[in-house]
């Protein structure tokens, strides 16, 4: 990274430039971070005085072996989407990198979930998979299928939660899977299918190599977003049933707002900014690849 | 073959996309007592508006909507106009503490919300301004994607064009808003459009940062609709879904050229 030359016309000038950022930047991200690294050693319910407690709230939190659950749940969470994500992302950015209105009017239609709300999401999502009355469950009946409780059944309702979260940022897997397709040489296709190289065999040598590291950028980035997913779950399961979709953020929330616990929530918080950060790590080697690529 | 299959596929695809809108607006469109006879029955046999008028009954639209309104453009307007001066600090002038300064926006990016909340909801609790609207927009009024962003693209942007602006006599604020904000025009438009979207659309904060109607949000009053009473009214809730998501989805087709730029950061 090069120095910049030019010379400010007055010391202060660069700093009163930058004064409104930087102050809001340390009250609302930095300063957060420590005031949830303190409150972590404390008891406090937000109705009687603190108490310190020192390392409790982790402890109970890693004893009940809640912990555990919520993240192993969290990434089990994560994984089914991005893999989903990416799979239908890149399947339909291949099918759709064609000229003509159809196909832009599908690439504008798969994206147009990334744009809505999560709520009109979920909540269109809830009715058409309610079990009674649902679209989805009238279909598998006309089928002769079984009654699914896509919501309501503790071993189901996760792979749910997913799949819809898979359905909202499917199309934004799909727009970055464009844009990397731009980057292959049509000529170098042509040649391929010149010489015999069938569609599959022409994917598998020459296009995906070149998509690799839009590959990983969508991977990390769809990691990080369903990671931090709490309005699915908040609005089609309120974690339940039985905990089963009991995500991260949603057990913050519930140990804050719904419990009172404001040490415990912070403990959860510190856990979870150290796994993002780790996550994020991830992000920055793959954006590198990329940029470099 | 290839020639029928091909659209055929792209149009199945597409249809998996818009079939749950279409549901969506099919149920809203139709009476309560159709719902219970027929909730599968693909149209409304007498279509009618009755469940957007009882939207408008069950929460105060005109209100949440203004709120949402003013939130997200509010935080998109700040994010634009904090983002320039310290862009181009960043971007362009030699000073002691830029190197660290740069850090914090960088650092600032592997923050988000959802770690920030359990905090920044303690803050605004002890000074009092839960429901209110600075506890929305102040946390978002600058973006340190939106800072990053608008630096990298004043480093493309040639010295001499400030040197000229400067030997014009232009004031460093006109520099800024007068003539590199011109410049950067896209990257300024994909900027306002990502932020007012996801604002609009967010349902996170503001139901963590209020708790009774004052500032409350569009998302958060359609979500409400949901937990009204017994039993679920659907097409209210789905004529609700309508009202939220028509003015994004508009705003959508109008700007998608943008909003695909932006998100593919190209």
């Amino acid at each position: 990274m090069s120095e910049p030359v030019l010379q400010p016309r007055a010391r202060w000038h660069p700093w009163a430039m930058l004064a409104p950022s930087v102050a809001l930047l340390v009250l609302f991200f930095v300063v957060p971070v420590g005031v949830a690294a303190v409150e972590s050693a404390f008891a406090w319910d937000m109705l009687t005085p603190p108490r310190f407690v020192g390392a409790e709230n982790y402890e109970a939190l890693a004893r009940g072996g809640e912990l555990l659950r919520v993240a192993l749940r969290t990434f089990a969470f994560s994984a089914l989407v991005v893999v989903g994500a990416m799979a239908i992302g890149l399947g339909l950015a291949v099918l759709f990198n064609r000229r003509g209105r159809l196909y832009a009017f599908a690439r504008g239609a798969v994206f147009s979930a990334y744009v809505v709300s999560w709520v009109a999401v979920a909540l269109l999502w809830t009715w058409m998979l309610d079990s009674d009355s649902g679209v989805i469950a009238a279909a598998l009946h006309a089928c002769g299928l079984p009654r699914v409780g896509f919501l309501t059944d503790p071993r189901v309702a996760l792979v749910t939660l997913a799949g819809v979260a898979v359905w909202k940022i499917a199309g934004y897997a799909m727009i970055v899977f464009l844009a990397g397709l731009q980057s292959v040489p049509p000529d170098l296709l042509e040649a391929a299918a010149l010489d015999g190289a069938r569609p599959w065999a022409r994917f598998r040598w020459i296009v995906w190599p070149l998509l690799r590291p839009t590959a990983a950028f969508v991977a990390t980035t769809s990691l990080v977003i369903s990671f931090q997913a709490f309005d699915v779950v908040r609005i089609m399961t309120q974690g339940g049933p039985a905990n089963a979709t009991e995500l991260f953020v949603y057990a913050i929330y519930e140990q804050i707002f719904l419990n009172l616990r404001v040490g415990r929530a912070s403990a959860l918080t510190v856990v979870f900014l150290l796994l993002l950060l780790f996550l994020t790590g991830l992000q920055l080697r793959a954006w590198r690849q990329r940029t470099a690529a | 073959m290839k020639r029928v299959v091909l659209p055929l596929l792209a149009a199945l695809a597409a249809a998996l996309w818009i079939a749950p809108y279409a549901w969506m607006l099919s149920t809203s469109l139709k009476p309560l007592r159709e719902i219970s006879a027929h909730p599968t029955a693909l149209l409304p046999d007498s279509p009618s508006l009755s469940a957007y008028r009882d939207v408008f009954l069950a929460i105060p639209v005109g209100h949440y909507l203004l709120v949402t309104l003013v939130m997200a453009v509010s935080i998109a307007v700040l994010q634009v106009a904090l983002a320039l001066p310290a862009g181009y600090a960043l971007a362009k002038l030699r000073f002691v503490g830029r190197g660290a300064a740069f850090g914090l926006v960088l650092a600032c990016l592997l923050v988000p919300a959802q770690v920030s909340f359990v905090p920044v909801f303690l803050l605004f609790a002890r000074v009092g301004l839960v429901n209110t609207l600075p506890a929305l927009v102040l946390p978002f009024a600058v973006s340190a994607l939106g800072t990053f962003l608008v630096r990298q693209a004043l480093l493309s942007v040639p010295d001499e064009l400030i040197e000229a602006a400067r030997l014009d006599g232009a004031g460093e604020a006109t520099i800024i808003y007068r003539i590199l904000a011109p410049v950067l025009t896209p990257t300024l438009i994909s900027l306002f459009l990502v932020s007012f979207v996801f604002h609009y659309s967010d349902y996170f904060w503001p139901l963590m940062m209020t708790t009774d109607e004052s500032v409350r949000t569009l998302p958060l009053g359609v979500a409400l609709l949901r937990e009204q009473g017994a039993g679920v009214r659907w097409p209210v809730v789905m004529a609700g879904n309508v009202v939220l998501s028509a003015p994004v989805l508009a705003l959508f087709a109008a700007t998608q050229k943008h909003l695909v730029r932006a998100v593919t950061g190209r």
